[in-house]
C-alpha cells in the first residue's frame, strides 16, 4: 500500500470482477447464510428476489478478496519499483454497508474504490486512518454493493 | 415452533444465540478464500502483526454471527433481505477456539411506506466471546412480511 502522506482524496482504482456462479452461491450460503433465496433456484422464484442470488456477505468476502488482491500488487509494483510498501494495519469496522441490488448467478461484478477521507490517528502515532468507499456494478453497469472502509495505514514520517 | 411474523418482533426484545466456537481450521479456510492476509492464514506471521496472533477475518466474524442469525430466528421467520448495515464495530480479534454468542436486540419496528405486505425491523448483534468480551457489534435493518399479509 502507499503511504498515507501519498494518499490523496478522491484517488479512485478498479480493484478486479469476479463472476458469481449457482454452485459458489449456494456453497457459501449452506454455511453462512441458509436462507431458501440463496440455496434454491426454484424457492427463489417465489421470493421478492425472483431467483437465485448471492448472500450479501457473499458479495462483501468477494469484495475483500478483491481489496486484499489489490493491495498485494500494488505493494508487488513497489517493491519493483525499489520502493518499501506502507503497511495497512486492522480496521476497527465499517459503516454504511448497502445491498443496493442482488447479485444473481452469472452476473460478474466489478469493484472499485475510491478515497473519501483521511486523518492523522490520534491514538496511534505514526499511523493515518483512511476512510475508503467499495462500490460494486454488475455487468449492466448497475450498482449492486457499497460501503465505507476504515483502515489505519503507516504514515511516511514514521 | 411457529413462524415468526414482523408483527411478532417488537423494540426491546432480547435473544441470545450460543455458544459456537471457532476453530483454526474454518479460520484459516475462510481467509484463503477471501481475505488473505498473514494474520488471518499464519500463526507465525500473526505474531508479528498488530493483532499478534492468528484471528479471524473479520468478514468471517459476519458470516458467523449471520449463521447464528438465521440458525436463531431468521430461518424460522418471514425474513425477506436486508437493505443493508448502518454501522459495524470489530472491537476485539476471534481467536482459534473462541466460543461466540450472539446477543440480539431489536431496536425498533416500523411498516413500509413502499410496501404495505412489508415490515422493516432494526437490528442489534452484539458478538461476545467466552469472557464476555464484546468482539463485534453491527446495527441494521431487515425486512419481513406481515402476518396481515399472509
Amino acid at each position: 500500500m502507499f503511504f498515507f502522506d501519498d494518499i490523496e482524496v478522491g484517488w479512485r482504482r478498479e480493484l478486479g470482477k469476479h463472476v458469481f456462479t449457482a454452485e459458489e452461491i449456494k456453497r457459501f450460503a449452506s454455511r453462512y447464510d441458509p436462507q431458501r433465496f440463496h440455496m434454491d433456484e426454484e424457492a427463489a422464484k417465489q421470493s421478492n428476489f425472483g431467483a437465485l442470488c448471492a448472500s450479501g456477505w457473499h458479495t462483501a468476502a468477494v469484495c475483500m478478496r478483491m481489496i486484499v488482491d489489490s493491495t498485494k500488487r500494488l505493494g508487488a509494483e513497489m517493491i519493483e519499483r525499489g520502493e518499501k510498501p506502507a503497511r495497512s494495519g486492522p480496521s476497527p469496522g465499517f459503516n454504511d454497508l448497502k445491498w443496493l441490488k442482488p447479485v444473481y448467478a452469472g452476473d460478474t461484478i466489478t469493484f472499485t474504490s475510491e478515497v473519501v477521507e483521511k486523518r492523522a490517528s490520534e491514538s496511534r502515532p505514526g499511523w493515518g486512518v483512511i476512510k475508503t468507499r467499495f462500490t460494486g456494478h454488475n455487468q449492466n453497469g448497475v450498482p449492486v454493493y457499497q460501503f465505507d472502509g476504515i483502515v489505519f495505514i503507516e504514515r511516511r514520517s514514521a | 415452533m411457529s413462524l415468526i411474523y414482523f408483527e411478532d418482533l417488537a423494540a426491546g426484545q432480547v435473544r441470545e444465540w450460543g455458544p459456537r466456537t471457532v476453530t483454526r481450521e474454518e479460520i484459516v479456510a475462510f481467509a484463503s478464500e477471501f481475505d488473505p492476509q498473514p494474520m488471518h492464514l499464519d500463526e507465525d506471521a500473526a505474531k508479528q502483526s498488530i493483532l499478534g496472533g492468528l484471528a479471524a477475518s473479520g468478514w468471517h466474524t459476519c458470516a458467523i454471527m449471520m449463521r447464528m442469525f438465521c440458525d436463531g430466528l431468521l430461518l424460522n421467520s418471514t425474513s425477506q433481505g436486508s437493505p443493508g448495515i448502518d454501522e459495524t464495530l470489530w472491537k476485539k480479534p476471534v481467536r482459534p477456539g473462541d466460543a461466540l454468542t450472539v446477543r440480539h436486540t431489536v431496536l425498533e419496528t416500523r411498516a413500509s411506506k413502499s410496501r404495505p405486505d412489508i415490515g422493516l425491523v432494526r437490528h442489534q448483534c452484539e458478538v461476545l466471546n467466552q469472557r464476555g468480551e464484546p468482539v463485534m457489534e453491527m446495527r441494521f435493518t431487515s425486512m419481513f412480511t406481515k402476518r396481515s399479509a399472509a
